[in-house]
């Protein structure tokens, strides 16, 4: 029976070669640790957060006097009304945390090379439509801190030479953050995460056509790999399981841990908190806006922090392969830059005087600093290993990979490539006779 | 790659994986309930389920129309004259006895809507008639003429005091 209504639907739609292709013999490299599981939780909880989101519009009121009340008739009337808004809300945070491990997964392995270019850049537009989604949800339950927190943000773009003021009053619609704001941040925060599905697709179609990247990061040869289905998703099931402890901690015992505390005073045009703080995940990036003394500059260095992620294929043009894994100087620039990013959130979150403008002048200068020294980095780490060769077990998987990349129609021939492959058969050539 | 030829028991990893299936599905019809659940009135609609209606305000022989879930409630003090005759007559279409369909005979609580299509009937001196497709009601709300298939609801109801009835339920 089964088996019949998938032939009738093969015959009109290829369910089945989809099914094979994609998932049953979709080939993964077989090394891959638990951090190649984020990109798979982070599509868990985008369908967590459309459906949460989608279940709180139904009783959620986009209006200036009724917003905050629908709120808190959300909290206590709507039947488990605070397990959606607290999944919603929590869910939010998590979306975050596990994009920046996804992305710290690709920086140390070197996931955005070559030929995954496109794949990464596809990333960073969902990172920023994600920071976008996030910033305008934050604003609908019009506490203090979603009032002021919008308030701030639009006026950044206030720093617009010449047109700056009217691109604010175009943003709110108003001249501060009112009614037409809350209403347009509403619709546009549920457009939004529409569009992130869409993104969705094309990352995961730009995937496919690449594969995924691995620890070793040369492309394994075919005897290497395994199909995605049962391998990598019973994996992935266990990491979601591992996440869901942790997520469910959250939503049930501490929910409010990420939520700040003034959020619950409804929000008041004549009254700034005394001290406005955004959420944990733009801290860094909000670290920088302060960092640079002026107003413009430190709008724009805001925006080049996540950018110039965008800007790591050029700058990084080593020819070994991976990420850290063979590369001593660029572990250690990424480890830097870990830490360099918790101490720009951790001053994101003090207020902007005494010491902590000065670390946090040191810890901007850092983090542009280790992208513009990447370049120079990977050219001495390239030379090393020109002269010294890597592992000579490495060597040989590069061979493979170059080999069977010569086999491949998509492949554009590059000289550089082939020197390299002249040179680590040579190596290997004189070793292994 | 591993083959599924080669695996010795291969009852026991179709029995994981139903397991599996079974497990992940209750897990995830679980996981409905709270969404489901949330699409239910809520506490403050639910607070709104039952109307107070004060008796004494309503004089013999006339009708106060009440809101109770958002619907009107017909409450008709009846005369003598209207009891004496909706005890001995009775209606073909829905038949029903006068006395079933009060608690206390001077007073006839009913639904305000049509049972054809849920038009609100106008008050006549013999009962009510529906503007929308002309069905006729009698002053026991039992329809004597159609469309309407079904007398006029008697919400559930009862009496506080002698002057005060409560409407639904809690």
């Amino acid at each position: 029976m089964l088996k019949k209504a998938f032939s009738w639907v093969d015959e009109r739609f290829p369910l089945s070669e989809v099914i094979k292709h994609e998932l049953t013999e979709y080939p993964v490299p077989r090394n891959l640790n638990y951090m190649w599981n984020f990109g798979f939780m982070a599509l868990f909880i985008l369908i967590v957060q459309l459906v949460s989101g989608i279940f709180l519009a139904m009783h959620y009121k986009a209006d200036v006097t009724l917003a905050f009340d629908s709120i808190q008739h959300i909290m206590r009337d709507v039947n488990y009304g605070w397990l959606i808004r607290y999944l919603h809300s929590t869910g939010a945070s998590a979306f975050f945390a596990l994009i920046f491990i996804h992305m710290w997964r690709t920086l140390y392995y070197g996931s955005y090379r070559r030929p995954r270019e496109l794949l990464w850049w596809t990333g960073i537009v969902l990172l920023l439509l994600l920071m976008a989604t996030a910033f305008m949800g934050y604003l609908l339950p019009w506490g203090q801190m979603s009032y002021w927190g919008a308030q701030v943000i639009t006026s950044l773009f206030g720093t617009t030479p010449i047109y700056g003021e009217d691109i604010v009053r175009w943003l709110r619609g108003d001249f501060v953050v009112g009614d037409a704001t809350l209403t347009r941040f509403f619709a546009l925060h549920y457009l939004f995460p529409f569009i992130i599905a869409g993104a969705v697709v094309i990352h995961l179609v730009a995937l496919h056509w690449v594969k995924s990247s691995n620890p070793s990061g040369i492309t394994l040869h075919a005897k290497d790999n395994i199909p995605f289905h049962p391998y990598y998703t019973t994996k992935d099931l266990f990491g979601l399981g591992v996440f869901l402890i942790i997520f469910c901690a959250f939503v049930f015992f501490n929910p409010e841990f990420w939520i700040e505390a003034d959020n619950n005073i409804a929000a008041d045009p004549m009254q700034t908190p005394s001290h406005i703080v955004p959420e944990w995940y733009f801290l860094p990036f909000y670290a920088i806006l302060r960092s640079i003394p002026d107003a413009l500059g430190g709008v724009i260095a805001m925006f080049m922090s996540i950018l110039i992620f965008a800007a790591m294929p050029w700058l990084d043009r080593s020819k070994v392969p991976g990420g850290a894994l063979f590369r001593p100087g660029y572990r250690i620039m990424v480890y830097v830059f870990l830490v360099d990013v918790f101490v720009l959130a951790y001053i994101g979150a003090k207020p902007p005087e005494g010491s902590f403008v000065i670390i946090g002048q040191i810890a901007t200068f850092i983090y542009f600093g280790l992208f513009l020294l990447l370049p120079f980095v990977s050219a001495r780490e390239d030379r090393r290993s020109r002269i010294e060769g890597l592992p000579r077990e490495a060597e040989r998987l590069i061979r493979e990979e170059q080999e069977e990349l010569l086999r491949n129609e998509h492949y554009l021939r590059r000289d550089e490539d082939e020197v390299l492959l002249g040179q680590i058969r040579k190596r290997l050539d004189g070793e292994e006779q | 790659m591993a083959s599924d030829k080669t695996i010795d028991n291969p009852d026991r990893r179709d029995f994981l994986g139903v397991t599996t299936a079974v497990v992940g599905a209750v897990g995830v019809g679980a996981a409905c309930i709270p969404f489901i659940s949330s699409m239910n009135p809520s506490k403050d609609v639910k607070a709104k389920a039952t109307s107070m209606v004060d008796l004494s305000s309503i004089p013999e022989g006339k009708t106060h129309i009440v809101e109770w879930q958002g619907k009107p409630v017909f409450v008709v003090h009846r005369t003598d004259e209207m009891i004496a005759e909706m005890e001995d007559s009775s209606t073909e279409l829905d038949p029903q006895a006068d006395k079933d369909r009060v608690q206390q005979p001077q007073w006839l609580v009913v639904l305000g809507i049509c049972t054809h299509l849920g038009c609100v009937p106008n008050r006549t001196d013999k009962g009510w008639s529906c503007p929308c497709h002309g069905s006729i009601y009698d002053n026991s709300g039992r329809v004597v003429r159609g469309p309407a298939p079904n007398n006029l609801i008697v919400p559930h109801y009862e009496f506080v005091d002698e002057k005060k009835i409560i409407i639904g339920k809690a």
